[in-house]
């Protein structure tokens, strides 16, 4: 996205990147693949569990585990042709191979057929990050690894452990556990994806767990290895679990291996985030950092923003990004969504709120698809209205987010949301509705 | 151009009121939303605000009359400069008098916001963008959206920043965040504060009628408890067949408002009330039912409560409890009474003294059934009891005929068969 960007503002650009594919993580082996994987084996789990609610019988229903992979890497080749196709539109130099600043403003980029340089005035890191893992496991790349491998397993695994219960773990549980696996999530907090509001989360844990995940939070990880067929995870003060195979999902690093950071002094942080300033400028001069491997959420579409702002600022010395806007969606069924600060931030803060809760139970459309779990919350300043958090569990919540996250890149009130008129019968009734609730006039609850 | 000033639909079920007083007469000028004519019904009293600022032309209908919602009572001339001002006379005697007629004006709120926003709009020419909850608030409180900094996102006007304008402009809390005038739920609020709502029509009536029986009464209060064993065996032996038969429950209400019956034919003083210097008697009995609904206490009257059986007393009082709720009762079901029943049982209340609804003479109070340790023929037995009061016009109501009448009341519930044989 920054390399499109600078092209369009007419820079002249050249995107330098080791994998085969383009799109990086996200397309490769994260958001794309996996959101392949939870439909299809939603679709499955759906006519299996919930058709005969529809009255509709489907008998000897069956997945072809490998054309479902099929499926999910037809969808990953689409996009990054896609990718590939907007380079050439825009007209930006492509090089295969692993990147090395050797100095500001000079890349090496090392590939089998030798070494080539390029030197440009702008350099910028947008190279993700990788899968971490806990220091006492060995990742063996089969029955021990990470989202990347549970991707693509050949087969249903009788058992799964997944170690991490954050929006990764989550979603590969609900895909494997769907298409048959038991499934046992160990977290080691008190509770499951620590970075959505605690109350929302709590609500979805019970879902997941009536579909059959099985949840040990406050479990550390000590150990695992592989005996045989069978992994062996032992947690502190428990028993040990005996599995096929196991998931770690503990979260990521930022990838900067042979880069060159060290020879050019620029600075990292002691997890070894690029250290950046408000422009993304890294330490050293003209070389700059946006995404994964500057920290905070990993999230494509926050990488995204801020390769679009860096560039413009760059180009145009304006580039901004609201970080307090960004929204984040987890595909469990039903999915999980947020933007803006969470209960607990804002009681952390000592911030002043009203909250408004909205259950889709109450919704038409809600109850028409059949799905009528969860609920939305709006958070809003008790002085000013103004919206500062919006979480939602329940059907496509991720889609509904949107509108949150809009109104609050507008600064809006939730009686801005409120004054907004919503088709009907939709879900997005369900957000105003919780808008209405923060100002106490909730009409169908 | 001469306006139609109209008797507004003041709510459901109400089709008449009556002009109670005319603040204005012919020729006197009015400012817009000032208060030109009081209506009042039964239920409640509403005032006439003048819908623009003119001179009142023409008043159709005096003081004393009865008209129709919808009805033309009188006829004003409003000014050609029509409401250019409400911002500027809006600080100090504009914001208290808005929330006193807020009630009142609410009716032709959607009107006046319509062509507020018109007007805003065209004299903005959309210079400004107002975010729409900042839109209504500076259209209700008469703001120009050019005075109020605007801090939001492409210069966008927040309400927040209208919030804040206000709060400066006026030196006092604006409004609530929300515009609605509920309380905040704000968590750590630590703040002491006293908050000013004014009495609704109908709470004002209440409150007014309360004290006049209080003055006008010599009101004294007499208990005696009641062991409701046998009522609640006979509930429990044919509840079912009841239920089954007439499709509603047999509750206490309809044993109480027999016994109260039973107990009127005997003492025909608490039946009756004064008037003047006379006392009139009734052959008949309407029994009032006090019911918490939904915009306040109302009291429906049982009418010939003599002539109903069980169930059709039982099936009249869920109707009215249903209609209370949602304020659909008539006024001709709330007017009139011979006798009240108040129920404050079912709140939970062990003893209370009721007031009597003027111009009767009694009120029975019935309370929370309790189990309690009592003494039957030398031994402590433990028994469901309920307090009863009976609040009487000591005026034409002895002590003596008090006590009776309610200890007629605990015999016959006591020994139901006494109510079925009339003894």
């Amino acid at each position: 996205m920054a390399a499109i960007r600078a092209a369009q503002l007419r820079l002249n650009v050249a995107c330098v990147e080791k994998e085969q594919d383009l799109g990086g993580t996200c397309l490769r082996i994260g958001c794309i693949p996996s959101k392949a994987l939870l439909e299809s084996s939603e679709l499955f789990w759906r006519a299996k569990e919930d058709f005969a609610h529809h009255g509709i019988r489907a008998k000897e229903l069956q997945f072809d585990l490998p054309a479902i992979m099929r499926r999910k890497e037809g969808t990953v080749r689409v996009l990054s042709k896609g990718v590939e196709s907007l380079f050439r539109k825009n007209k930006i130099s492509r090089y295969a191979g692993t990147g090395r600043i050797v100095e500001p403003g000079r890349v090496v980029v090392d590939n089998t057929n030798g070494a080539i340089e390029l030197k440009s005035r702008f350099i910028l890191i947008a190279t993700g990050s990788k899968p971490a893992t806990l220091p006492h496991i060995n990742l063996d790349g089969d029955r021990v690894a990470t989202s990347t491998e549970a991707l693509s397993y050949k087969e249903v695994p009788g058992h799964l452990v997944v170690i991490g219960a954050g929006a990764v773990g989550l979603e590969l549980s609900s895909v494997w556990k769907r298409l048959g696996s038991k499934v046992t999530v160990l977290e080691v907090m008190d509770r499951i994806l620590p970075e959505m509001d605690r109350d929302i989360a709590r609500d979805a844990m019970k879902l997941l767990e009536k579909q059959g995940l099985e949840f040990q939070l406050q479990s550390r990880v000590h150990e695992v290895r592989v005996e045989g067929n069978q992994c062996v995870v032992e947690c502190e003060g428990k028993e040990p679990t005996l599995c096929d195979r196991v998931l770690v999902a503990v979260g990521r690093l930022p990838s900067t291996d042979g880069l060159g950071l060290e020879s050019l002094r620029i600075k990292t942080d002691k997890k070894g985030y690029i250290s950046i300033d408000k422009n993304y400028a890294t330490s050293a001069a003209g070389i700059y950092a946006i995404g994964d491997v500057v920290g905070g959420p990993m999230l494509a579409h926050k990488a995204q923003e801020e390769g679009i702002a860096c560039v413009e600022h760059v180009v145009t010395g304006y580039g901004h990004v609201d970080y307090h806007s960004i929204p984040n969606v987890v595909y469990t069924h039903p999915e999980i969504a947020s933007v803006g600060k969470t209960e607990e931030d804002l009681k952390r803060e000592g911030t002043d709120y009203r909250s408004g809760l909205f259950p889709f139970r109450a919704n038409g459309r809600a109850q028409t698809l059949g799905q009528t779990e969860g609920k939305v919350k709006v958070l809003a300043d008790a002085k000013s209205d103004r919206i500062l958090g919006v979480h939602i569990l329940g059907a496509r919540a991720g889609d509904l987010i949107a509108e949150a996250a809009t109104a609050m890149a507008f600064s809006a009130s939730s009686e801005d949301i409120a004054r907004s008129c919503h088709a009907h019968p939709t879900l997005p009734e369900a957000l105003r509705e919780a808008a209405l609730a923060a100002g106490g006039r909730a009409l169908h609850s | 151009m001469p306006i139609e000033l109209k008797v507004p639909s003041v709510g459901e079920s109400i089709t008449e009121v009556e002009i109670s007083e005319w603040n204005k007469t012919e020729g006197d000028s009015v400012k817009r939303d000032e208060v030109v004519a009081i209506l009042e019904t039964e239920k409640v009293t509403v005032e006439l605000p003048a819908p623009g600022n003119g001179v009142i032309t023409k008043i159709l209908k005096k003081k004393g009359e009865t008209a129709k919602v919808g009805d033309v009572i009188g006829y004003m001339e409003v000014d050609g400069k029509r409401e250019k001002k409400i911002g500027k006379e809006l600080p100090q005697a504009e914001t208290q008098r808005e929330t006193e007629q807020k009630e009142a004006t609410r009716s032709r709120a959607g009107e006046k916001s319509k062509d507020a926003t018109d007007r805003d709009r065209a004299e903005t020419k959309e210079t400004v963008r107002l975010m729409p909850a900042a839109r209504r608030i500076l259209v209700e409180r008469g703001v120009k959206p050019e005075e109020v900094p605007a801090t939001g996102p492409g210069g966008r006007l927040l309400k927040e920043d209208a919030l804040r304008y206000l709060e400066r402009v006026e030196g006092s809390k604006a409004e609530q965040p929300t515009g609605e005038k509920e309380t905040p739920i704000s968590p750590s609020s630590d703040v002491r504060e006293e908050e000013i709502v004014p009495m609704s029509p109908l709470r004002r009536r209440i409150a007014e009628r309360l004290v006049e029986a209080q003055q006008t009464a010599a009101l004294l209060t007499t208990f005696n408890e009641i062991d409701m064993t046998a009522v609640m065996e006979l509930r429990r032996q044919y509840r079912e067949s009841f239920e089954k038969k007439y499709s509603i429950k047999l509750g206490f209400m309809s044993f109480f408002v027999k016994a109260s019956i039973e107990a009127l034919k005997l003492i025909p003083q608490v039946n009756a009330e004064v008037r003047g210097t006379d006392i009139v008697y009734r052959n008949y009995y309407d029994i009032g039912i006090a019911i918490g609904g939904g915009r306040g206490l109302v009291v429906p009257v049982l009418r010939h409560a003599e002539r109903m059986s069980f169930a059709e007393i039982e099936r009249a009082i869920d109707d009215f409890a249903r209609r209370a709720e949602t304020n659909k009762l008539n006024l001709d079901e709330l007017r009139g009474g011979t006798f009240t029943i108040t129920n404050g049982g079912i709140y939970g209340s062990l003893l209370s003294t009721p007031i009597i609804n003027p111009p009767q003479s009694g009120i029975l109070g019935m309370h929370a059934i309790q189990e309690r340790p009592v003494v039957r023929d030398g031994q402590i037995v433990i028994r469901p009891m309920m307090y009863v009061a009976l609040t009487y016009d000591h005026r034409i109501v002895d002590g003596r005929e008090a006590v009776t009448f309610l200890r007629h009341i605990k015999g016959l519930l006591e020994d139901p068969a006494r109510i079925l044989l009339e003894v």
